[in-house]
Formats: structure tokens, sequence, C-alpha cells
């Protein structure tokens, strides 16, 4: 990092420069709070804007990044002054002793978490522990772990993936409450598990058509075409109203049975079958273990994938396009074999998604979904399913958590709401990846066949792909 | 052995006003090292890509004869084409490595269509049926023969962007020759090798002519390598063929000697003695 400008032998800690760096740190941080958080405009009884003045808490505010200023000069001078390969060596060791272990653990950890979290909050408490914390960022590990086939194994930067999510939701929503009641009826209870796969395959061949006009474009310009197709998507949801009924939504969206038996309080109910009493708990863990199994899949065909000719071909192609060409590879194909897989797992995430909520609107399909959804993989490390898991876990637990965070109210008075500040979180995140982790969580790159010995490969040598 | 494998005919590549490439005609007879040399900027990278399908010419026509008869016309196939079914190779005179893809990958990934075929398009390959797991054993197979061949089997973990340069250059003839060329298009092989690397790749080149599969087009400043190893050389200049034959006929063309030197004919005896060709 900003060790090649300083000498590399164990120099003194120049504690002048430390708090040179962390005043100015602090001046621009107040610079900033003075207009954002000292001065608030808030409206009393009669409707009028009143101007407040929270001088204090520009000054805490401002008085916490000079205290951390400090102390990160202090660790990067103590990191220079170790043997920073010694170190990392220790680290990796380390890492190597319980990887073995890590698998089988949080393997075990995330198939017992809604039984564990019965246990501990009974059937009323735990729905919410199980359903925004366990469902919604297993939603978006699988949304990540799609959008990285594309991204982070063909390297092709796409911005609208949240429309692949959007076709997979509304293919379902449309399908389930207006082809199947007037054609199939009697079909109703299997609705989703129907229109599970429909979803996914019409989501993949979304991703080719816009796969075809759009492959010809490379890095930026793809991008930006990508994100232009997702907010066309978006934008049709909104104003084509006879189709997908705008802004309003689709709602009354069937929920998923357990096999044909519906969880409802009837006699032909999952809880009436199963001689338990009636409680929506049961559904909430049964899609639980649904959206478990559906990321699974997409992480065991990744891993297949990687290893087999397709997605070695997608790896090349992010290494150097043109080398591909000349190996005879159909770089045409192998692009959009990325978007239209990438795509179908967004589409099965995008079912799941509709069937969950109950309710869909072109609100819940917005640029910020693509960007949290590239935010986790990026922040994972291009590539990587272990680092998408944690960044998931970090930026979608992290927002959750922002909500039960109520006793911020009695320091900083009852109408602070923490998580109005949830894009702090993301921000965090993102300094915090700069600072320590370039090039992600997982930087290294798992080699996909090995003659004698596994190396990992630095993420230095790994290209991070142009389009 | 003088059955033409490739035929080039009044080849012409324009670029706007620009001709790089004028009415260029030559053959790659089979089973020989044919060598395509000229000053800088003479239009031989120009060749190669149109022989390897990455510019389509203006003119001209590339007809590409194969041992068992089938004559492909380079200048129509789609890119990808080239390689699969003509069979022709390339290497890159900046390398183009996978470098973050280590060296046994990198020869995998140049066998990818007949794994491709034998995946079954990834299907029968995600289902992990025998018969791709025998056709991947088979590939991996044909890499670490190459690998040995090239003296890199110890190093088929690493990432091939690690390799010192000599052996990066050995490895990108490993890789395009894994995809089992008729014809393999050496784009300065030699640049920026050390005297002793430059006779280990003599001795590859000679090595892969004497299989007997492969013929091979190389672009080379390097003049011991030329003289050493081609059965052939033809001479560009200012993309138009000045010269056409023997290494020794050549080599004596005055003709060349003026393009190479930039002097008067009778001044080139002298000079000639002096840089010692």
């Amino acid at each position: 990092m900003t060790d090649t400008t300083h000498s590399p032998s164990p120099d003194a800690f120049n504690l002048k420069q430390a708090l040179k760096d962390a005043g100015f740190a602090g001046m621009v941080t107040f610079g900033l709070c003075v207009p954002i958080v000292a001065f608030r405009a808030e409206q009393d009884m009669a409707n009028k804007l009143v101007l407040q003045q929270r001088w204090w808490m520009a000054l805490v505010i401002t008085g916490l990044v000079v205290v951390a200023r400090f102390l990160f000069s202090l660790h990067q001078h103590s990191r220079r002054n170790e043997h920073g390969p010694q170190t990392s060596a220790g680290a990796a060791g380390v890492l190597a002793l319980i990887k073995p272990y890590l698998a089988p653990l949080g393997f075990g950890f995330i198939t017992i978490y809604p039984l564990m979290m019965l246990a501990m909050h009974g059937p009323g408490g735990s729905i919410k522990w199980i359903d925004n914390f366990g469902i919604q960022i297993l939603i978006y590990v699988m949304l990540g772990w799609g959008l990285n086939i594309v991204v982070g194994l063909a390297g092709l930067l796409d911005l609208g993936y949240v429309a692949f999510y959007a076709v997979g939701a509304y293919s379902y929503a449309l399908i389930a409450t207006k082809v199947i009641p007037q054609t199939f009826p009697f079909l109703g209870v299997w609705a989703f598990w129907i229109c599970l796969p429909i979803s996914g395959l019409l989501a993949a061949l979304w991703g080719i058509l816009l796969g075809f006009p759009v492959l010809r474009l490379r890095g930026d310009y793809l991008a930006i075409v990508t994100l232009a197709f997702g907010e066309i998507i978006r934008l049709v949801l909104i104003n084509w109203v006879d189709f997908s009924n705008g802004y309003a939504g689709l709602s009354s969206i069937p929920r998923p049975s357990f096999f044909g038996i519906p969880f409802n309080a009837s006699d032909t109910g999952f809880a009436a079958v199963f001689g338990l009493e009636f409680s929506p708990i049961y559904r909430t863990i049964f899609l639980y273990y649904v959206i478990l199994v559906l990321s699974l899949m997409t992480a065991y065909v990744t891993l297949k994938l990687r290893r087999l000719p397709v997605g070695r071909a997608w790896e090349a192609l992010r290494e150097d396009e043109i080398a591909c060409r000349s190996l005879g590879i159909n770089t045409t194909i192998t692009k959009l074999t990325a978007f239209a897989i990438g795509a179908m797992f967004g589409g099965f995430a995008g079912c799941f998604f509709a069937a969950r909520q109950g309710f869909i609107s072109p609100e819940s399909f917005v640029f910020l979904e693509s960007a949290q959804i590239l935010a986790i993989v990026v922040l994972g490390g291009m590539g990587s399913l272990f680092g998408v898991v944690v960044a998931s876990i970090a930026l979608v637990g992290g927002i959750e958590i922002l909500r039960e965070l109520d006793f911020l109210k009695e320091v900083f008075g009852p109408t602070f709401d923490p998580s109005q500040y949830r894009m702090l979180v993301f921000g965090v995140a993102m300094v915090l990846m700069m600072l320590w982790k370039p090039r992600g969580l997982i930087s290294t790159r798992d080699p996909s066949v090995i003659y004698k010995e596994r190396k990992a490969i630095s993420g230095s040598m790994v290209q991070e792909g142009h389009g | 052995m003088t059955t033409p494998l490739l035929k080039i005919e009044h080849l012409t590549m324009r670029f706007g006003g620009l001709v790089a490439v004028n009415d260029l005609s030559f053959d790659v007879r089979k089973g020989e090292i044919t060598a395509l040399i000229g000053p800088n900027g003479a239009g031989k990278t120009t060749v190669f890509n149109c022989i390897t399908g990455f510019y389509k010419p203006t003119e001209g026509r590339l007809g590409l004869k194969h041992p068992d008869g089938k004559t492909y016309l380079l200048e129509r196939l789609p890119d990808h084409h080239i390689n699969w079914k003509a069979r022709v190779a390339r290497t890159f005179q900046n390398i183009r490595l996978f470098q973050g893809m280590t060296v046994l990958e990198n020869l995998l990934v140049a066998q990818h269509n007949p794994l491709m075929l034998a995946s079954g398009y990834s299907i029968l390959g995600l289902l992990g049926s025998k018969s791709y797991l025998k056709s991947e054993k088979a590939a991996l197979d044909k890499a670490v023969a190459w690998l040995e061949r090239i003296n890199l089997i110890d190093r088929a973990d690493d990432p091939a962007g690690d390799l010192p340069y000599g052996d990066q250059r050995r490895l990108e003839i490993a890789r395009a020759m894994c995809t089992d060329p008729v014809l393999l298009c050496l784009d300065e092989p030699a640049a920026g090798l050390n005297p002793r690397e430059s006779l280990e790749l003599n001795a590859l080149l000679t090595s892969i002519r004497a299989d007997g599969q492969t013929s091979l087009l190389l672009i080379e400043h390097d003049m011991s390598v030329v003289m050493a190893i081609s059965d052939h050389v033809v001479v560009l200049d200012y993309g138009v063929k000045i010269s056409d034959g023997a290494p020794e006929e050549v080599r004596n063309d005055p003709r060349v000697i003026a393009a190479y030197l930039g002097v008067d004919d009778d001044e080139v005896a002298a000079v000639e003695a002096e840089v010692g060709l």
C-alpha cells in the first residue's frame, strides 16, 4: 500500500505526521459535518421548518474520525515494522489449519440455524431471525453467486443484474396469478414448483437476448449498456400497466406449498396434516430450506462448471480474449453462456423472492439492488464463492442488524433511527476494503485443475477482465 | 516435401489509404519451416493477422490444403474456426498467456473445443459421465507430455505469469501445439531470448518439424534463428515481397541486403563483411 513511499527499514513512529494526518482528517470531517449534521431542518407541529443545531453531534463524529485516523497510522506503522511475509504466513497457517473444518462447520450451522433460532426465541420471536437474517442473506448469497459467474469468472461487468431478478419474479407472479388459475386451476398448489424452472429459463432467455447486441461492447461501455437494460426492464414494468399493473405491483401471489400441501390453517394444510398447531413459522422455516437448497445448487453448479471446459474458457476470456480467439474458442457463445447461466440463477432467486413476499412491485428492482449485489461480489473477492458468503453476511446482515440497535435511541435521542444509516454500512465496508483488502476478502484464485500440488494464485496475477 | 500447404495468392490488406500488404503471393510448404522476414513495418504481422483470422484481407485468397485433401479458404472462415476447423494456431509478438491461470490450465484451455464436445456442451460433464472423464484424462496427459517436452513440468501448478520470459515463450508455443495444428504461426518467437534460450527454441521448433504433423511459419528478426532452422525464407519490404527462396539465396540477394542495410549495391560486399553475414 503506502509502504513503497516509505523507507523499508524499521522507522521510528512519526508522531508529528500521524497527528497531522489525524488533524487533517478531522478538519475534512468537520467541514462535511457542518452542513450535513450540525444543521438540521425539522418540521414542528405547525408544519413549519425549524432549524435545529446539533454541534455536539458534529463534534462527536469529528472526534471519532480523528481517533480512527490516528489508530490507523499506528497500525500502519506497526505493520511496516513487522516482517510482513512472516506474519501473513502465520495467518495463512492458522487459516490452513481451520480450513478443513470450515466447510462442514459452516454447513452444519446454516442447516440447523432455523431450528436453533426456534429453540432460542420461540415460534413468535424467531420469524424475524429466520426471515430477515437467514432468508434475506441467503437470497443475496444466491444472487451474488449468480453474478459471480458473469463478473467474477467471465470478467463481464454487469450493472443491470437486477433485471434478471425482476424477470424471474414477474414470471412467477404473472404465471401463478394469471395463467395457472385460468388454464390449469388444479395445479394451483404446485404453482411455485412449476414456475421455478420456467422463471429461470425465461431469465436465461432474457440474458441471451440482452447478450447478443451487448457483447460486442467491452469494459465501461458494456457496464453502461447493462445498467440501461436494468432500467429499461424496470421502466417497462412501471409503464406497461396492463401487463404488470405498474407501480401498484402484483399482489396475492401464491405462496409455495410443501410439495402440494399448502401452509394454511385449513384441514388440508401443513399443520393439520402433520398434526401440529397452526403457526406461520413452518412456512418461514420451509422457505429458509428452499432458498438454502437453491443457493447450494448454485454453488454446486458453479464449482462444477469451473472445472469443465466452459468454466475454464470463461476464466481464460477474463484473462485474455484475443488469446482465446487464437485458440479457437467462440468468444460470443462463451460470453452468452456466462450471461445466460448467471441470469438463470438470478431468475430462480427472483421467483423465490416473489413467492416469499407474496407481493412485488418495480420498487424492489431498482439500480441500488444491482449495486448491492455487485458490491457483494466485489467485496467478497471476484470469483470466490466463500468471499460472497462473508460479504453477504457483512452487508445484508449489517443492514438488518441496524434495525436491531434500538438502544442507540437512548444515546442519540428518540428520533434517531439507526436503519436510516444503512448506506453507512456500504461506505464503511468499501473503505475498509480499500485499506486492507483491495482485491476483496478472498483475493486468491483456486486453480481448476492440479498436477501435483494445489497452489493458490495471488490476486495480483489474476486479471479483472475488461468486458 | 514440396507440396504447398498454404497458398497465399494476391493478398492485399488496406487500412484506409495505407496499403500494409500489397499483392503478396507465396507458398508455405508442407513439413517445412518458412520464415517471413523484413524490416520493421514491412507488414509481416499484418500477413499473420490475415492468416489467423484477426483481419479480413481486402483482397486475395488464402487456401489451406489439409493432408486429407480438404481445402479451407481462410479469408472466409469465422475467426474461431480458423483454429478449430482449419487447424491454424499462432503465438503473439507480445506474449499472450492466461497469466492468472496455472501452466497446466493454459494447456487445457487450448483443448477447449474437443473437450467441449466430449463434455456434451457441459451437460454430460455436469453429470460426471465416464466418457467425459476419459477425455479429460487424455487432455491432461497431452498437456503433461508437452510440459515434459518443454521442461516446464515442475512448474505445472504455478501461475503462467510467474514464469521467466523464455519459459513463457515456450509455454505459448506448447499451448498453440495443444490445438493439434497443421500450420503453426509464430510471431517473433526468439524476441527477448538469450542465446542459450534461443538455441533451445531452435531445437524445439526443429523437433516439431520432425514430428511431421505441423508445418511452421515464423516471423523473426533474429537471423541466427532464421538461417539455422528455416527451409524457406520470404522477405517483405513495404508490404511487397522482395525475395523468396532458400536461406542461402535470400541471404545473398542484393535487394534484401539493401532493404535491411539501406546501402548501394556496390557497397554491399564491404558492409556484409563488416556485419559478418
